[in-house]
């Protein structure tokens, strides 16, 4: 095994073009994100709405991360259906929590 | 190398029974995954939490630019992440926590470049990408300590707090923040701001740490006698996790 490691001749490929063209375009379109995100940070009032905006542009974010350099997308279902079904937990978490938040803040 | 699916196994077997691999990933790989969904939930608990003290304060309401440093609400984060290096006294907005969140989206994309390097058995490039997502990391780790060091230090003129000491109301000038009292507001504010970016800075750490680990087997051939780089894989896996948590902590800790 060990001298055969020194012969080994390791084949490489070409640049896939293609692929490496759409890494950049989705880092783009996070980049873009960001900076709308920061347009709107600057020229909206406070308030649920722009919370919703945020939380919205933020889940588009992360599915891109997830989806795309993460490769979730092109894995088998099973497996990503194993990530994305547990974390209905959270989004079930927040909702209550907030709501918990906001009911404490009254009774203060 | 990754391409074994469960429907390959032969009649009578189990996808359990070993030779193949469940779910299309080897065994690092959806390990991996499921660390990783594991650490999701640590830090949706840290931010949900901080979503239920932050609802549960009583919210600054009146104009941003007329806001001032009270205990009595919870702080407009814009008006506590203002300040950039080598601009001392110049708003700045969250331009610098803009600079970081930029930083790490980028050395996102050298490490899926890498990644894609490696597929390639491509080494030279493999060590090209690699350095680059070590040197965002890095730079990454710089911001935060010096935005930890101002957000501890303070405001040069800091906030003025009545408190009843004794039987009498005297004043007292609060700069910078600890766990128990900060001039920015609440104590629970600067509490959430050291554990989540903390938690998150150290997963950045040790993120650098695998990253260096990575480039080294890269630099002396391991992945190239192994004859894959699937570790590439796997710790860009981690790698992209700790710049996803941190699109959340920008959004909700930052911007909301």
């Amino acid at each position: 095994m060990a001298h055969s490691e020194e012969t080994t001749h390791v084949t490489v490929l070409p640049p896939d073009k293609e692929k490496i063209k759409k890494l950049w375009t989705v880092a783009g379109i996070l980049g873009i994100i960001t900076a709308i995100e920061f347009a709107i940070a600057f020229t909206m009032p406070h308030g649920p709405l722009k919370t919703a905006i945020f939380v919205g542009l933020t889940i588009v974010k992360a599915g891109y991360i997830v989806g795309e350099f993460m490769h979730l997308r092109y894995e088998t279902k099973v497996l990503f259906w194993s990530i994305l079904i547990p974390l209905i937990f959270i989004a079930w978490m927040l909702v209550a929590f907030v709501y918990e938040g906001t009911a404490i803040s009254v009774v203060r | 190398m990754a391409s074994t699916s469960a429907a390959t196994v032969a009649p009578g077997r189990s996808a359990w029974d070993g030779g193949v691999s469940p779910m299309g990933a080897s065994y690092g790989k959806l390990m991996m995954w499921f660390f990783l969904l594991s650490d999701a939930f640590t830090f949706s608990a840290l931010l949900i939490t901080y979503g239920l003290v932050r609802s549960s304060h009583h919210a600054y309401h009146g104009a941003v630019s007329a806001f001032k440093f009270d205990h009595a609400y919870w702080p407009v984060p814009e008006r506590v992440y203002e300040a950039v290096p080598f601009f001392h006294g110049v708003e700045l907005p969250l331009v610098f926590v803009g600079i970081m969140t930029f930083i790490l989206i980028m050395s996102s994309v050298t490490m899926v470049l890498a990644v894609e390097a490696g597929h390639r058995m491509d080494r030279p490039a493999v060590e090209k990408w690699m350095l680059w997502t070590l040197l965002g990391g890095i730079a990454f780790l710089s911001c935060q300590a010096w935005e930890w060091t101002h957000f501890i230090v303070g405001t040069e003129a800091g906030t003025t707090i009545k408190e009843f000491v004794n039987g009498e109301w005297v004043t007292r000038v609060i700069h910078g923040a600890n766990l128990v009292e900060n001039q920015y507001g609440p104590p629970d504010f600067a509490d959430f701001f050291f554990f989540i970016t903390g938690f998150h800075g150290f997963h950045v750490f040790s993120g650098v740490c695998f990253n260096f680990l990575i480039y080294f087997n890269t630099v002396t051939g391991v992945y190239e006698r192994r004859g894959h780089y699937e570790m590439v894989e796997k710790v860009g896996l981690y790698w992209h996790f700790v710049d996803l948590v941190w699109v959340f902590v920008f959004t909700f800790f930052y911007l909301v």
